[in-house]
C-alpha cells in the first residue's frame, strides 16, 4: 500500500513547527529569516500532497510555484533589509534593532 | 513495508533532523548548510510525490540561489567570523513550548478530517502534469493572473533588493 | 533484442534471471541490479576523466608549441596514472581553524554534482541511464551544487583569498545561469520537449545548430562561465589570487577537484553536442536506407556521440588556450548588460518564428535567417556603442562644461 496523506500532513505540521520555533527564540535577524524559509516549506509540502491526494487538478502545483515565487522574493528584500541594517548599526541581533521603541 | 513508504520514512526523518539542526546550532554557516540539506529533503519529497519538475524547481531556486544568499549574508553581516555565544534569545522556553502546541493543535484538528488517512493516491502522475502545469499557468481561465502578478512581484523584489543593497553611495 | 541491439536493457534481464535464480524475489532483484547500473555509469564517467587528464595536457602542450607528457608510455597516455600516484602519496593537510566537515564535504560535492549529469546523458538511443521529462532542468539543477561546494570551500578553507576567490566564482556561476537556462529553452521550444532523447530525436532531419546558431553561441559561453574556465577563470587565477578557492587543498582532494573540472568540461561538451549538433544521430535518415541499417546500432551512435562530445570539448580547450582573462567587473557587465537581454530576445524571436514558419516549409531557412538578422542587428548596436565610447575617449568633455561654467555666469 502506499502513503497515506496523514503522513505528509503530520510531516508538514512538524515542520512547520520547528520552523514556528526558530522564528521565536533565535536571537541573529538572519537565523530568523531561516525559520521563514522552514515554515514556507512546510506549506509547500502541504500543497503538494493536496494535489497528489486531489482529483486530479493541477492547483496544488501551481499554488506551490506560486509559493517559489513570493519565498524568493521575500529572501532577497529580507536579506538586503538585514545588510543595509548592518551597515547602519553594525548589529544583526534582533533584540538590539529598538531604536523605535518607547 | 513498501520501498516507497521506506524512502518516504527516510526522508522525513533527514528533514525533521536538519531542519531541528537548523534552528538550534550555534554555528549560522552551519545552520544554512543543514538549510541545504533539509530543502534537498524536501525535493525528495517532491520527486517520491510525482511532481518530478517542482522537484528540480526547488533545487535550482532554494538550494541554487536562496541557500546561497543566505550563506552571503550571515559572512556580510559579522565582525569575526566565529559565533560566540548561544543564539536563542531568552524565550525560548516558552517558544518551544509554544511550537509544541501548535503541532498537537495541528494534529488534533487534522486528525478529526474524515480525509485524513486517504491512503491511495487517485492521480495517475504521468508526464501530462508538465503540460498541464504549463498551460494551467498561462491559460486565461486558469491560473494566469496569479502567474504575472508574482512576476510584477518578483520585479518590484528585485529593484527593491538591488536598491537596498547598492544604497551606501550616497 | 540481442546485446548488439540493445546492450543495456539485455544485460539488465540477464542479471535479474541471475538474482531472482539465486532466490531474490523481483523487486530485490530490480533494485541490486539498478545499483549495479549506476555503478557502471560512474565508473564510465571516471575512466574517461582519467582519459581527459591525457587529452588537456598534450592538447594545451600543442598550443603553446611544446610537445606534452611523452615519457610515461608511448605518447605519454600513462601519465594520468602517474599524476594520480602523485595526488594519493601527498600529504592531506587541513589548515588551522579550518572546518573539518565543510571542508573534506566540499570536493565531494564538487565531483558529485559533475557525475549526476551523467546520469541522463543519452549515449546511444538505448544506453542511458533514466530518461527524465525535465532532463534541461536537471542539468541546471545539478549546476547549483557545484555553486554550492565552491562557497561551501571557500569558506571552509579559513583564508581570505579562498573566501575571494570563492565569492567571485559564484558571483560569476550565479550570473551566468540566467543566459544559460534561457539558452537551454531555445532546444526545449524548438523540440517541444525538455526531456534530453526527446531532443536528441528531434533533431533527426536538421540540427538545431543550424536552426538556431546565435542559442548555441549563447550556451556555449555561458556553458564557459559556468565551469570556470578560461576566459572567466577569475576564481583560479594562478597570477592573481594563487588558486583561488582551493587555495588550500592538497592530495587527493585538489585532485577530486581538478577531475570534476574536467569533467564537467567534457560533459558540457557533450551537452553541446546533445542540444545543438543532434547528439548520437547526425546521419539524416542515411540509416533507414537499405544497405545501412548497421547505422542505427547503439555502439555506433555511442562513438557519435563521443566523437562529437570531444570536438565539443576541444573548442572548449581551444578558447581556453587562446584567450586572456577577462576582469570581474567586465564579467558581470557582460553577463548583465549583454548576455542577459540578448538571451530574451532571442528567446522571444525564436518562439514567436516557431510558431509562425512551423507548418510551412521555410522553417529551417527562416530561422537561420531570423537567428542571422538578430546577431547583425546586436553587432551594429554594439559598434554604434563602440564608437560613442571611443569619441568620449578621444574627447574629453573638458572643454564643453568650462563654456557652459562661463556662458552661466553671464562671464562674456
Amino acid at each position: 500500500m502506499s502513503i497515506p496523506l496523514s503522513w505528509y500532513l503530520i510531516l508538514s505540521a512538524a515542520l512547520f513547527c520547528i520552523g514556528l520555533f526558530g522564528v521565536l527564540a533565535r536571537k541573529n535577524a538572519v537565523a530568523i529569516l531561516l525559520g521563514i524559509e522552514l515554515m514556507l516549506n512546510a506549506v509547500n509540502i502541504n500543497l503538494v500532497a493536496f494535489w497528489r491526494y486531489g482529483t486530479g487538478e493541477i492547483t496544488g502545483q501551481v499554488f506551490a510555484i506560486i509559493v517559489f515565487a513570493v519565498a524568493s522574493a521575500e529572501v532577497a528584500v529580507g536579506l538586503a533589509l538585514i545588510i543595509s541594517v548592518y551597515r547602519r548599526r553594525s548589529t544583526v541581533i534582533a533584540d538590539d534593532l529598538d531604536l523605535m521603541k518607547w | 513495508m513498501t520501498p516507497e513508504q521506506i524512502i518516504f520514512i527516510l526522508t522525513a526523518a533527514l528533514i525533521v533532523g536538519t531542519a531541528f539542526l537548523v534552528v538550534t546550532t550555534r554555528n549560522l554557516v552551519h545552520a544554512a548548510l543543514w538549510l541545504v540539506a533539509t530543502l534537498f529533503g524536501v525535493a525528495i519529497l517532491y520527486g517520491l510525490s510525482g511532481a518530478g519538475f517542482l522537484a528540480l524547481v526547488q533545487i535550482v531556486i532554494y538550494i541554487g540561489a536562496i541557500a546561497i544568499l543566505f550563506i552571503f549574508a550571515v559572512m556580510l553581516t559579522r565582525k569575526e567570523m566565529r559565533d560566540k555565544g548561544a543564539q536563542v534569545n531568552r524565550n525560548w522556553p516558552i517558544s518551544a513550548f509554544l511550537a509544541l502546541l501548535v503541532f498537537g493543535g495541528l494534529a488534533f484538528i487534522l486528525s478529526g478530517w474524515d480525509g485524513f488517512s486517504a491512503t491511495a493516491s487517485s492521480v495517475p502522475v504521468s508526464g501530462d502534469t508538465l503540460t498541464a502545469l504549463g498551460k494551467a499557468l498561462v491559460s486565461p481561465d486558469a491560473f494566469v493572473l496569479p502567474f504575472e502578478v508574482a512576476s510584477i512581484l518578483l520585479l518590484a523584489a528585485l529593484v527593491g533588493a538591488v536598491y537596498l543593497a547598492a544604497s551606501n553611495k550616497e | 533484442m540481442t546485446f548488439w541491439n540493445d546492450p543495456i536493457n539485455f544485460i539488465a534481464d540477464w542479471l535479474q534471471d541471475v538474482f531472482i535464480g539465486w532466490g531474490a524475489s523481483t523487486s530485490v532483484a530490480e533494485v541490486i541490479t539498478s545499483l549495479i547500473g549506476i555503478v557502471v555509469m560512474i565508473l564510465f564517467a571516471m575512466v574517461i576523466a582519467i582519459a581527459l587528464v591525457w587529452v588537456e595536457r598534450k592538447v594545451v602542450a600543442r598550443f603553446q608549441d611544446r610537445l606534452g607528457p611523452n615519457r610515461i608510455g608511448p605518447f605519454g597516455i600513462f601519465q594520468p596514472f602517474a599524476d594520480i600516484v602523485k595526488l594519493v602519496i601527498k600529504e592531506d593537510i587541513i589548515p588551522a581553524g579550518a572546518d573539518r566537515v565543510v571542508f573534506n564535504m566540499a570536493p565531494v560535492i564538487s565531483l558529485a554534482s559533475v557525475i549526476l549529469i551523467w546520469a541522463i546523458i543519452p549515449l546511444a538511443s538505448n544506453i542511458y541511464g533514466v530518461d527524465i521529462n525535465v532532463g534541461v532542468l536537471y542539468l541546471v539543477a545539478v549546476g547549483s551544487f557545484g555553486t554550492l561546494s565552491v562557497i561551501m570551500a571557500g569558506w571552509a578553507s579559513n583564508n581570505k583569498y579562498a573566501l575571494i576567490g570563492a565569492f567571485r566564482m559564484v558571483a560569476t556561476m550565479i550570473s551566468y545561469e540566467i543566459p544559460m537556462v534561457v539558452a537551454l529553452m531555445i532546444p526545449t521550444i524548438i523540440s517541444g520537449t525538455m526531456s534530453v532523447q526527446g531532443i536528441t530525436q528531434a533533431q533527426s532531419s536538421v540540427w538545431f545548430a543550424i536552426l538556431s546558431p546565435l542559442g548555441f553561441l549563447l550556451f556555449m559561453i555561458s556553458a564557459i562561465a559556468e565551469l570556470g574556465r578560461s576566459p572567466f577563470d577569475l576564481n583560479e587565477a594562478e597570477s592573481e589570487i594563487v588558486a583561488g578557492f582551493h587555495i588550500e587543498y592538497t592530495g587527493m582532494k585538489f585532485g577530486l577537484f581538478y577531475a570534476g573540472e574536467l569533467l564537467h568540461a567534457f560533459t558540457f561538451g557533450g551537452f553541446m553536442a546533445v542540444l545543438f549538433f543532434g547528439g548520437y544521430g547526425g546521419f539524416f535518415g542515411l540509416e533507414n536506407v537499405a544497405g545501412f541499417t548497421w547505422l542505427s546500432n547503439p555502439f555506433i551512435e555511442l562513438i557519435v556521440f563521443l566523437v562529437k562530445a570531444m570536438i565539443g570539448y576541444w573548442i572548449i580547450m581551444w578558447i581556453k588556450y587562446s584567450m586572456p582573462r577577462i576582469r570581474i567587473d567586465h564579467m558581470l557587465a557582460f553577463n548583465w548588460k549583454f548576455l542577459t537581454p540578448l538571451a530574451f530576445v532571442l528567446l522571444m524571436v525564436t518562439a514567436l518564428f516557431d510558431k509562425l514558419l512551423a507548418p510551412t516549409q521555410f522553417y529551417v531557412a527562416g530561422m537561420f535567417l531570423s537567428n542571422v538578422v538578430l546577431g547583425w542587428i546586436v553587432i551594429e548596436i554594439l559598434r554604434k556603442f563602440s564608437k560613442h565610447e571611443r569619441v568620449l575617449q578621444e574627447n574629453p568633455a573638458e572643454p564643453v562644461v568650462i563654456q557652459a561654467a562661463n556662458h552661466g555666469q553671464g562671464v562674456s
